[in-house]
């Protein structure tokens, strides 16, 4: 298939402005809120725990329905079904019944006629604790062998052989703070019961399946009676993926029970203190080296917060063990990965999913191999790349068959001037008793596919009408990556058409039935697969139909530039040629089903191909940092990234660079604070700084690599872009790891954990003095 | 129902009349649940994300100004007299888009659409108000909207190539919306609205909501209602309703009082009223102070500045608001007004423990009164934050200086984020005065820091951080004082 000759607008490869752009921009887009509501609607605010960990005793609720507003309250035993919301464990009760596990837990829910009604009704309840020794923190959970799940292991080779005859062996410990989505739109969802005790719910979700399976056990019903429908989210990054089926089974309850639509919008705070977030990860490791830096050995402890509840933790972490590697092989190493259950919000999928806990574990230690061996960090990079035709097989077994990071590599470390400016650098902080500057290379590489291997699968429903326009639904959800766009620009191919003849509709569970969660990068892979299968399906029906109505070959029929060929001197538009087919009863309608292949994957050893195939990136950060502060800024940014052959580069931009900043706030401004008694009072954007526009550099240069084509037979033989790019932000933490390690002439390490808020790098700075001090 | 009981405003050009509300209806809800215009909206409901952001069009000082705000947090009653401008008003008359959105849709500048209209909206209010702004205009205009999918550059794009498409424009085509900047002639139909819907008399606008016109009749409304929530630009008692859900029995809005609005500079002070908004106190005091400029831009966002007030920001009087540090510093007069007339507080005895001020009953702040440089003096203040742009401070910092001869003859010091309330550095102070301003003494001095101050631990900052950080400001103070040039002392002004 030649892309490149494609007339249509909105062709495969083109940078086609997202489908709902111009409704974005007149603010004409409808998100759940926004939906104009039916008479009746009531609305719905949820009371929560107070406590991190207790008993309940008591609970009088009379205040509350005696309130102003107040219609109904529900408690864990006017769930009709499953008083679960637990995707993957039955462990998450949509009302808590005796037990609390974590501050802001769903206790009880109020319905009220306003918004204001309920908010303010669901504080006057009277609950009375007992309150019980909370579990707050990773150390807290390892010493007291507190876990969500058990316990795995990974060995490969045998690290405690390497390690013992290293010529060099380092031993550490990072600590990595969690990270909270900031969706711009809070979690949603509007329930309005149907005839004959079926339920409509307009949920802001990834998942829209799992919300449907899951609304379904909690009003006791089968997924044929439940419909859940997303057009848009504002904003997912993984945050709604497990998370909005709570609202969406609390709306639907209320609604079952009092017979209204029923609305549940979590505030900004709700919904930071009630919902999960990334994982903070404790890491310690033992890593043993030659005089080059190559890696012989390595032992990782690996130990999450999970919070109360397993939700998505056991994927999360398993994507954490997987990319402990990132790009390089160890030969021995032996991972230990603890899921610790703390008394905090549970916490869930987020963009990366562990990928990036995973990734930072390793590059710190190569960070730290280079200070020991005074040695740029670039250099002992290099040094432990996966090799192309040896040292190429994973921890878990896979090969690396499509290894293009030296290449990417080099020709970044060309383009940022990388050697030129670390001699810069160096001599700038030779004579800058303040400010000093760092710079770092970090890489990438990301397995794509679900590592639960029967998530990777997709379906989609073309419906094309007599008048040549195109409805186009599939099993993925819109949450801004320009899925509905990349899909349709897969249609729009196929069929030749300009993609103003196709219509994206709303994911819902009653067009494309069984989806997987929008989640793992895999929106477009596997739905732009599915899509394309379903308008291949129509277009061959139509090629039969002309072939036999004109008496030419199959062959001779070709679709152009929004018309169809027929023969050498025929030709009909599109429009024509479906009202015509339609007459002659020719179905213009059909589903479309796609399932990765060559992935297999055994989780109890934790071996096998658990991805299709790997996406690669890299970035060079420099920044400055003030010594007296402990403040940065970050001053010039180059990232080479690999998405394949481009769907949409314009898109694929988009993402890169959204992740990379995203990623960076992470590991920078971004932390969350939780008190002695397990409140978070981090749970507003006045307390929880994500980047804002001048935390762009001002120096920011971003490429797609234009060599690459997924080696896999991928759609159009594009790569997934959603999740890899955000570990380019690992880069800056690393700049600012080499700015403050520059103190010390790069002869000690600083110890610095992440998020490097300015008190973190002033702490780090102070702990490279004294070493300096003591000789160290 | 009198039409003094009725808030008319503009709506996207059309005259809107409002009756019968909740005093603390905020516009934004308004818009959504009563006119069903859902373009605007709520991401935090503390005008903190930017998602909410209007644009309002005043009169001041002749000229028509258009500045965003954050509907979220504004109520309804303010927005009488003057002319409002949300996402769903921009489009041009023949339903094209504005170059603000057009730019934003050529610069693939939106991905899940929820920030967009915000980043519109602010886009437009920087149309309207600069021709070609830099990098550093854009980031400062931009400040207070949130994106999370994007990473800002394309966002930064579409500000700068939005004036590109107003040059297609026929002068037909041409609005007081769609052409950039200032157009005399395109404005004076807005500025007769503006005129025709200017309150002539106090009003009194939903259940409670009174809002004199002079500063007598505020006075005496006070002495009436002495349990009354006064209201300046609401970027605080906002708040109260949308996260507190606190009822407001009695409002008082300061917010049509000419005499309260203006700035004045006589007898060796600068005199800014209560009803002053923050982005007009900066601008003149930065004619005075421009070391000042700092504080200034990073000073909440811009749709805070432009509603919020620096009188409000003093009366509330945090231990974390950011313009009192500097204002300590600077000797600046708390000037107080009640039925019983008027008197003068030096600042710094103004705040008299957490949320404690030298207020009796029914006083109020009419005005602060900045002193005028002196000559010799150097002045710098300082803002420690997680966030450059935007962001409460950890620690802020303020430092005035005058040296004779290499010492220091006269010296004030003052800090935010460090005690109950804003507060200076007396003991520090005292270990500097008339002593050669040299690294010894500022050494020893910075240790005296720890006496003066007792920082607390939370999610901003450590106390030990705090007290760190507070120390190492006045090193740096000290060596730009030396001459270290501000590039090589501060991330900030670092220019590679």
């Amino acid at each position: 298939m030649s892309t490149a000759k494609s007339k249509i607008k909105g062709s495969v490869g083109s940078e086609h402005a997202h489908e709902s752009a111009h409704l974005h921009v007149s603010g004409e887009a409808r998100y759940v809120d926004d939906i104009r509501e039916p008479r009746g609607t009531l609305y719905v605010a949820i009371g929560c725990s107070e406590k991190a960990h207790a008993r309940i005793k008591t609970m009088d609720l009379t205040a509350v329905l005696a309130a102003p507003g107040v219609v109904d309250v529900l408690t864990a035993s006017d769930v009709p079904g499953t008083n679960n919301h637990g995707p993957v464990v039955a462990d998450d009760p949509l009302f808590a019944d005796a037990l609390v596990e974590y501050q802001g837990q769903s206790i009880f829910a109020v319905i009220a006629r306003s918004v204001g009604a309920a908010r303010r009704a669901a504080r006057m309840a009277k609950i009375d604790y007992e309150e019980l020794e909370p579990i707050l923190s990773i150390e807290d959970a390892l010493e007291n062998e507190s876990y969500v799940i058990p316990t795995i292991n990974l060995d490969r080779g045998d690290s405690s052989a390497a390690l013992a005859i290293s010529a060099h062996r380092l031993q550490g410990q990072l600590s990595m703070g969690g990270q909270d989505h900031f969706y711009l739109e809070g979690q949603v969802a509007l329930a309005l019961p149907k005839e004959d005790g079926d339920m409509l719910i307009y949920s802001s979700t990834q998942h829209p399946t799992e919300g449907q399976h899951l609304v379904a056990h909690a009003l006791n019903k089968q997924s044929k009676d439940i419909v859940v429908e997303c057009r848009r989210m504002g904003g997912g990054f993984g945050g709604k993926e497990t998370q909005p089926a709570l609202l969406a089974c609390i709306a639907a309850v209320a609604a079952q029970k009092t017979g209204h639509p029923v609305k549940c919008r979590l505030d900004r705070d709700e919904d930071m203190i009630i919902t999960g977030k990334r994982h903070g990860f404790l890491v310690d490791y033992d890593v043993g080296f030659n005089e080059t830096g190559l890696i012989e050995g390595i032992d990782f402890m690996l130990a999450s917060n999970c919070g109360r509840s397993a939700d998505l933790s056991g994927p999360v972490n398993d994507r954490a063990v997987f990319h402990s590697d990132n790009c390089y092989f160890l030969e021995n190493i032996h991972i230990t990965s603890h899921r610790c259950k703390t008394h905090t919000v549970s916490n869930t999928a987020f963009r990366g999913f562990g990928g990036p806990q995973g990734m930072m574990a390793i590059e710190y230690v190569i960070d730290e191999i280079a200070r020991h061996l005074k040695k740029d960090p670039l250099d002992i990079r290099k040094v432990n790349f996966y090799g192309i035709d040896e040292r190429n097989v994973t921890p878990y077994q896979m090969t690396v068959e499509d290894n293009i990071i030296h290449r990417l590599v080099d020709e970044l470390e060309t383009k940022s001037e990388y050697q030129k400016r670390r001699a810069e650098i160096a001599s700038y902080n030779k004579t800058s008793p303040i400010l000093k500057r760092g710079l770092a290379l970090t890489p990438v590489k990301f397995g794509i596919s679900f590592t639960a291997t029967f998530f990777n699968q997709a379906g989609a429903l073309i419906n094309v009408y007599r008048d040549g326009s195109v409805i186009l639904n599939h099993g993925g959800t819109e949450m801004g990556q320009g899925l509905y766009t990349k899909v349709a620009q897969v249609v729009a191919e196929e069929f030749q058409l300009d993609i103003g003849q196709i219509k994206c509709s709303a994911t819902d569970t009653s067009k494309v039935p069984n989806t997987s969660a929008t989640a793992a990068s895999s929106g477009s892979d596997l739905n732009g697969m599915a899509a394309k299968v379903a308008a291949k399906t129509i277009k061959d029906r139509l090629v039969n139909f002309v072939s036999g109505e004109y008496g030419v070959p199959v062959e001779s029929v070709i679709f152009q530039n929004g018309e169809v060929h027929i023969g050498s001197d025929k030709k009909m538009s599109f429009a024509e040629l479906t009202e015509r087919a339609y007459m002659a009863r020719i179905s213009l309608s059909s589903s479309g089903y796609y399932r990765t292949p060559k992935i297999k994957y055994d989780p109890a050893s934790l071996s096998g191909r658990p991805f299709f195939y790997f996406s690669y990136g890299a970035a060079v950060s420099e920044v400055v940092i003030d010594t007296l502060t402990g403040e940065h800024k970050v001053l010039r940014v180059d990232i080479l990234h690999d998405v394949g052959a481009s769907l949409n580069p314009a898109i694929d931009m988009g993402q890169v660079e959204g992740g990379f900043i995203q990623g960076m706030g992470w590991l920078t401004s971004e932390e969350l604070v939780w008190n002695e008694s397990g409140r978070l009072t981090t749970h507003a954007p006045s307390t929880y700084k994500i980047p804002v526009c001048s935390d762009l550099p001002q120096d920011f240069n971003v490429e797609l690599v234009d060599w690459s084509e997924n080696r896999e037979e991928t759609v159009y033989r594009s790569k997934a872009v959603g999740e890899p790019p955000f570990m380019l932000g690992i880069s800056v933490f690393h700049a600012i790891k080499d700015a403050v390690e520059s103190c010390g002439d790069y002869k000690s390490s600083s110890r610095i954990n992440a998020p490097a808020t300015a008190e973190e790098v002033l702490n780090a700075i102070s702990r490279v003095n004294e070493a300096v001090k003591s000789g160290a | 129902m009198s039409s003094l009981n009725i808030i008319r405003f503009y709506l996207n050009g059309q005259l809107h009349e409002v009756a019968n509300v909740e005093s603390t209806t905020t516009l934004l809800n308004y818009l959504r649940e009563t006119l069903l215009q859902t373009g605007s909206k709520e991401g935090c409901a503390e005008g903190d994300c930017g998602a909410c952001t209007v644009v309002i069009a005043e009169q001041q000082d002749g000229r028509l100004r258009f500045r965003s705000i954050n509907s979220c947090i504004q109520f309804l009653p303010t927005l009488d007299g003057k002319a409002l401008y949300t996402v769903e008003g921009l489009r041009n008359k023949d339903g094209s888009l504005h170059p603000a959105q057009q730019a934003m849709v050529d610069c693939h500048a939106s991905q899940c659409g929820f920030c967009t209209p915000g980043f519109v909206m602010s886009l437009f209010a920087l149309y309207k108000s600069e021709n070609r702004p830099d990098r550093q205009l854009i980031d400062d205009a931009l400040a207070g909207n949130l994106c999370r999918c994007t990473g800002y550059r394309p966002i930064i794009d579409a500000a700068g190539q939005m004036y590109e498409y107003g040059k297609e424009q026929t002068a037909e085509q041409q609005t007081v919306i769609n052409s950039p900047g200032s157009v005399k002639a395109l404005e004076k139909e807005l500025v007769e609205q503006l005129e025709m819907i200017k309150p002539a008399k106090d009003k009194k606008l939903g259940r409670h909501f009174y809002a004199p016109l002079s500063l007598d009749s505020l006075t005496s409304c006070y002495a009436e209602h002495p349990e009354a929530t006064l209201l300046a630009g609401g970027t605080d008692v906002g708040l109260w309703v949308t996260k507190q859900y606190r009822d407001l029995p009695e409002i008082i809005y300061l917010g049509q009082i000419e005499e309260l609005k203006r700035i004045n500079i006589a007898e060796g002070f600068i005199q800014i009223g209560a009803s002053v908004s923050l982005t007009d106190a900066f601008e003149c005091l930065l004619e005075h102070y421009p070391d000042l400029d700092e504080i200034a831009r990073r000073f909440a966002s811009p749709p805070i500045r432009n509603a919020g007030t620096l009188c409000g920001n003093v009366a509330n009087g945090s231990p974390i608001g950011d313009s009192m540090p500097a204002l300590l510093c600077l000797g600046t007069i708390v000037r107080l007004r009640s039925a019983a007339g008027s008197r003068d507080v030096p600042m710094h005895k103004f705040y008299l423990g957490y949320q404690q001020k030298d207020l009796q009953q029914a006083e109020f702040v009419e005005a602060v009164l900045i002193p005028l440089p002196e000559e010799q003096h150097v002045f710098r203040s300082y803002k420690i934050s997680k966030r450059f742009d935007q962001d409460i401070s950890a620690v802020c910092a303020a430092f005035n200086l005058v040296l004779k001869d290499g010492v220091v003859d006269e010296i004030s010091i003052a800090y935010g984020g460090m005690a109950a309330i804003p507060q200076r550095a007396l003991q520090c102070e005292k270990s500097l005065l008339g002593q050669n301003f040299e690294l010894a003494i500022v050494e020893k001095s910075m240790q005296v820091l720890s006496e003066d101050f007792t920082p607390l631990t939370d999610m901003r900052a450590s106390a030990d951080y705090r007290i760190k950080v507070a120390a190492n400001l006045l090193l740096r103070f000290y060596h730009e004082v030396n001459g270290a040039a501000k590039n090589t002392t501060h991330v900030l002004r670092y220019v590679g």
